[in-house]
């Protein structure tokens, strides 16, 4: 260990450097920028807290919030179920489980913008092919409008979040999964417990901290989803779908309303930062099983 | 068949049936993960009506005829290509040289003001990077580098430093001191040390982090859109959304296809061939440390 100061500087500068002037400057920025009516271009006018005022009045931006939360409650579960049931698939001892496994998990590497558009493509009503396959089994004729209602919309958007992301998480999942010691397993074996007991009583309880950390991660991640609503839905139909950093979007670079969208940025900001504390208290809690 | 006799009341499927079952149910997951990606890659190929299949060498029912478009769409193929990979490489290079002297200074060498130096650099782990987008646009117009693929590879820089450290730091941190002190002796400087004994042992965490941030950066897509106003300096991603939008006249889905599959295959390519650094990359993401 080295004690001399200058030179345990000079490392660690140019990431202080690049740190302080991309993330610090604009993040002491946005409080500064949210006090004022802030065009994009021309002059910033002092308005104190009228931004935040105005956030509350804002329908859509309330609409937003409910929109983000209801997604955030309804992915997560099904997100959950299915790289649960994967992870278990994954779990077993037989050839050619590494192929079902990379299989699965590769999605992981598409991006969410690129995974949407895929999914513009498939869910086109021309020239989709879940038109072509509902059309072939006879189940409609013609074009089906997938994108007609927000449940409709938001549940196609999510079938493409649960196929981009369920892979990471049953990786997640898998981890926990073989930190549990196998005598824990064989011994419930032997006294006679049934796979539905031994995931019950032995997998769950152990899992507690892992399941925590892919709860947290799926929540922030849907809290701050972005790419599915603006590509594949578009915020429709009848602006029924659209997300909270959509709206941020929207406010800044559509209506160049760049003070307000400062104001709910923070918002957002303190909203992710106490999910993070809960997340922090949660994993920090032993495992008491 | 211990299993069998002491559960004798319990119904358990014979060997080769439970086998078949595993094999059905995890082959059906499988071809549906595949699905979507196998069924673009055939599209993109699929000919025209009316035009001549190309090149020749390709059987007759494929063509690249739909690649040579993109070739046409917007600023060319060439160009959103050129601006993707440079940015994307630019960047992953770029995180894994500047966390890896940071990572080596905090790691080796005590310092006034490391604590808070330490505490400054991961401070994004906290803060989502979508609500710094906003003054960010305007910190690059101030710092001339608005509309620029060099700042937008500085920004794509900044946000992965603190992952980038925390794998680079707990790599140094699991090297043994005693290794030092005996290069020491021998007369190295700490560059010496760096970079003739240290980045040699961390190889694989620098691997991972630049594996990790070439596939994010490629694929990022809101602060790409954000802050490349000039239609020419677009990235793949944004590319993309912007045909799907039908911007740049009528939607060309063979042209989307294409697209899609270009902008998946270095991901997929990637995680196939390093699917160990890519998981343990994001595995590292997921609990930050």
């Amino acid at each position: 260990m080295r004690r001399r100061g200058l030179q345990g500087w000079l490392y660690v500068a140019p990431a202080l450097g690049l740190t302080g002037v991309f993330f610090l400057w604009p993040l002491a920025m946005v409080a500064w920028i949210s006090a004022h009516n802030w065009p994009l271009i021309g002059r910033p006018r002092w308005i104190g807290w009228r931004n935040y005022v105005a956030a509350f009045d804002d329908d859509v931006f309330l609409d937003a919030i409910r929109f983000t939360v209801a997604y955030a409650a309804i992915i997560t579960p099904v997100l959950f179920v299915v790289a649960f049931g994967l992870a278990l698939l994954a779990n077993v001892e037989r050839r050619g489980v590494g192929v079902f496994r990379t299989v699965w998990f590769l999605p992981t590497s598409i991006g969410i913008s690129t995974a949407s558009v895929l999914w513009v493509w498939m869910l086109n009503g021309d020239v989709g092919v879940f038109t072509t396959i509902l059309n072939a089994l006879g189940l409609v004729h013609g074009p089906v409008p997938y994108l007609d209602s927000s449940m409709a919309a938001t549940a196609a958007a999510s079938s493409m979040v649960v196929w981009k992301t369920a892979g990471f998480t049953m990786i997640l999942l898998l981890v926990g999964l073989q930190g549990i010691p196998r005598e824990l397993h064989e011994a419930a074996r032997i006294d006679g417990a049934s796979y539905w007991q031994d995931f019950r009583h032995i997998t769950l309880p152990l899992m507690r901290r892992t399941l925590r950390l892919a709860l947290m991660l799926s929540v922030t991640g849907s809290l701050l989803v972005f790419d599915p609503f603006y590509v594949i839905t578009r915020g429709g139909p009848q602006n029924g779908t659209i997300s909270i950093v959509y709206w941020i979007y929207n406010s800044a670079f559509v209506s160049f309303r760049v003070g307000y969208a400062a104001a709910l940025a923070l918002l957002l900001l303190a909203v992710v930062l106490a999910v993070n504390l809960v997340q922090l208290v949660l994993l920090r809690e032993p495992d008491d099983a | 068949m211990t299993a069998t006799t002491l559960n004798a009341s319990r119904w358990r499927p014979a060997p080769a049936l439970a086998a078949a079952i595993y094999y059905a149910v995890a082959g059906a997951i499988t071809l549906a993960f595949l699905f979507p990606v196998a069924w673009v890659l055939l599209s993109s190929l699929q000919p025209i009506a009316g035009v001549p299949a190309e090149p020749d060498w390709l059987p007759s029912w494929l063509s690249l005829h739909n690649y040579a478009t993109l070739t046409h769409v917007g600023a060319g193929l060439w160009r959103y290509l050129w601006n993707s990979l440079t940015v994307a490489i630019g960047s992953a290079l770029g995180v894994a040289a500047i966390a890896s002297l940071a990572a080596y200074g905090f790691s080796r060498f005590r310092f006034i003001g490391r604590r808070l130096a330490f505490m400054l650099c991961l401070v994004a782990l906290m803060v989502p990077f979508q609500t710094v987008l906003t003054p960010l646009f305007i910190v690059l117009r101030l710092v001339g580098l608005q509309n620029s693929l060099i700042g937008l590879g500085a920004v794509y820089t900044t946000f992965h430093l603190p992952l980038g450290i925390m794998i680079m730091l707990a790599a140094f941190d699991a090297v043994p001191r005693a290794l030092d002190e005996a290069a020491m002796i021998d007369g190295a400087g700490s560059v010496n040390l760096l970079w003739r004994i240290l980045l040699p042992l961390v190889a694989p965490s620098l691997v991972t982090v630049v594996l990790i941030n070439f596939i994010a950066s490629w694929n990022e897509f809101l602060a790409a859109l954000i802050l490349m106003t000039d239609q020419s300096n677009y990235t793949m991603p944004v590319m993309l959304v912007t045909i799907s939008f039908g911007y740049l006249g009528a939607v060309d889905w063979g042209a989307l296809q294409a697209g899609t599959v270009i902008t998946m295959l270095p991901c997929l390519a990637l995680t196939i061939a390093f699917q160990r650094y890519y998981v343990q990359g994001l595995l590292a993401g997921s609990t930050k440390g």
